[in-house]
């Protein structure tokens, strides 16, 4: 097995270095040995499952909880020590669920938060034009929509220009254009270089956006790579859907026959063949031999979602 | 620490409470209050109006006494259970802020909410008495209303304290009422009948320190021994030893009552 984790090409000291992390109460573990590291200027996503233990994983990191046992490192500092202070200001945090102050409007809640981020009040107009709310920017936030606070409360992690975000659930009560805007600004955050860490359960939005993610189950880190290396390490079978010209089922039986080939069998009006990745191609080749024969052909890879609950179960 | 932070997460407290009319209220009620009690409070000797500063100020004292504590233990009790049961408690401690400071800058803002509504709902009874009163009476009402805001900063330390230890702000206001009622109801009948138990016998010498255990009492004595038409009104002056009863000894006791609460909360706040 590979081994994925490190990130690819980056040799430069990890932003997010976490060693045996644990959190028990009383007897729960809701976080069990996680060893996670993240690179500069990566963006990494953790998936798991409500109760996974994502979110204390997460305050964890941010040194909101104390760990029960092990190690962990922002920016090289450890977060339980006093020059962490230092590191908090180049952290943006959206919590899961943000809860901001229901009295306050908007542009107040930036102001806010912008004093205690030491970040100029002159950047709070253009973060609420960013995330889309300058139109609601003198309105009580009670009046705000359950997706307009997730807005409200992502454009107060962008205050005081942060180096590294984490954002816990970021797209939680996003309608589909307002998430696709979202990471058009992770993508421009990306670009100047910011760390990013970003909990899902949403596997197919995350999947071909972050660089790397570790998938997370009963407290436990179980997976960590790029979405191909997780594949190969879970080593789904994946399956081909051919669609014949003809009732040829027994000639492709027998053209397969001698390979290492899981399963064939004849749907309606196709032939499934499951094989392991290892006789991709071996398969492949032999189905091109039947030339004319063959009208379509379809790989089935396995989804991140396969490969998510393959882990998580 | 630093005092930017603080300032800051004071002054959220403190205009919020400004913004929701709370320091309004607050002092609207301070002032029908007193304007009641220094008129009409006579009414049961059959005379109505305003008599002297010292009678005003003895019953105003014993309203104070009932009032000041509750409104403090109010404003203060879900200061921080508050926040963690809203759920914003997590966003506010990730900001470069110490929790010691988030701590005080909760404090300082509701304490400020707290002695500005005090001062102004009884600053606007001086004025409207003022008329009827000369310089040492001015003076006296003075001590009264400065003590009157000593006394409510230390239940707002208390509450405060409150809402460091409570899992949840049902049971931070539970905390708060039963504070309420031993430092204001229990705690002097418990004293007395202890006296009264004991014939008198022990205790007689300690008596008056024992009543420096509850900023209620210290207030009542502080107010008490300024005036001296006052003292002879209470039973108070033939116990209370003439050298306990300084006003700055008084104050520092009172100090110590809105500084040992923070300091319990803090140390329990410190995870």
């Amino acid at each position: 097995m590979a081994d994925t984790s490190r990130a690819p090409a980056e040799r430069a000291a990890p932003v997010i270095a976490v060693r045996g992390a644990t959190k028990h109460y009383g007897a729960v573990r809701a976080v069990d040995g996680v060893d996670l590291e993240v690179a500069p200027g990566e963006l990494f996503g953790l998936i798991g499952r409500n109760g996974a233990g994502k979110s204390t994983l997460f305050k964890m990191m941010l040194g909101l909880i104390p760990a029960s046992a092990g190690d962990i490192r922002i920016d090289g500092s450890p977060v339980t020590g006093s020059g962490f202070r230092a590191v908090r200001r180049k952290i943006g945090y959206l919590p899961e669920n943000v809860v901001l102050y229901d009295n306050l409007t908007g542009l107040e809640t930036l102001e806010f938060f912008a004093r205690l981020k030491g970040a100029p009040a002159s950047e709070c107009g253009p973060a609420l034009d960013r995330v889309g709310l300058a139109h609601a920017a003198r309105r009580r936030v009670r009046e705000y929509s359950k997706g307009m606070r997730q807005r409200l409360g992502f454009a107060q992690a962008l205050l005081g220009r942060p180096r590294i975000l984490f954002l816990d659930e970021p797209t939680t009560g996003l309608d589909p254009e307002a998430i696709r805007e979202f990471y058009v600004i992770l993508r421009g955050l990306k670009a100047d270089g910011v760390t990013m860490i970003l909990t899902s359960h949403i596997l197919a939005e995350i999947q071909e956006r972050v660089d790397r993610l570790a998938i997370m189950a009963a407290g436990k880190i179980q997976a960590v790579g790029t979405v191909q290396e997780l594949r190969e390490q879970m080593d789904l079978p994946l399956w081909f859907r051919v669609r014949l010209a003809h009732e040829d089922f027994h000639h492709v039986r027998a053209v397969l026959g001698g390979l290492p080939i899981l399963a064939i069998e004849a749907r309606e009006d196709h032939v499934a063949v499951e094989c392991q990745r290892e006789s991709k191609m071996v398969v492949m080749q032999a189905l091109a031999s039947l030339g004319d024969k063959v009208l379509d052909l379809h790989v089935h890879e396995p989804s991140l979602e396969d490969v998510f609950f393959g882990f998580s179960d | 620490m630093e005092i930017r932070q603080i300032a800051t997460l004071a002054g959220k407290e403190f205009w919020d409470r400004i913004r929701n009319r709370w320091v309004l209220a607050v002092a609207l009620v301070f002032t029908v209050f007193a304007l009641v009690i220094a008129y009409f409070g006579g009414a049961q000797q059959g005379t109505v109006g305003f008599r002297s500063i010292e009678f005003t100020i003895a019953s105003l004292v014993s309203l104070v006494i009932y009032l000041v504590p509750l409104i403090a233990l109010v404003l203060g009790f879900d200061a921080i259970v508050g926040e963690r049961e809203r759920g914003s408690l997590d966003l506010l401690l990730s900001m470069p802020i110490t929790r010691f400071e988030l701590l005080l800058g909760k404090y300082l803002g509701l304490a400020a909410a707290l002695a500005f509504s005090t001062i102004a709902g009884f600053g606007l009874v001086a004025v409207v008495l003022s008329a009827q009163l000369d310089l040492t009476a001015l003076f006296h009402f003075f001590g009264f209303m400065l003590s009157s805001v000593l006394l409510g900063l230390a239940f707002l330390s208390l509450a405060v304290m409150v809402s460091t230890f409570a899992a949840d702000r049902t049971r931070a206001s539970g905390m708060a009422i039963a504070l309420w009622f031993f430092f204001v109801l229990v705690f002097d009948l418990l004293l007395l009948g202890g006296l009264v138990v004991t014939g008198g016998k022990y205790g007689g010498e300690i008596f008056p320190y024992l009543l420096l255990l509850n900023p209620a009492d210290v207030f009542r004595i502080l107010n008490i021994f300024g005036l001296d038409d006052v003292r002879t009104l209470y039973g108070l002056a033939t116990v209370f030893p003439r050298a306990l009863a300084e006003p700055w000894l008084l104050g520092l006791v009172m100090a110590a009552w809105i500084a040992a609460p923070l300091g319990v909360a803090a140390w329990r706040f410190r995870r």
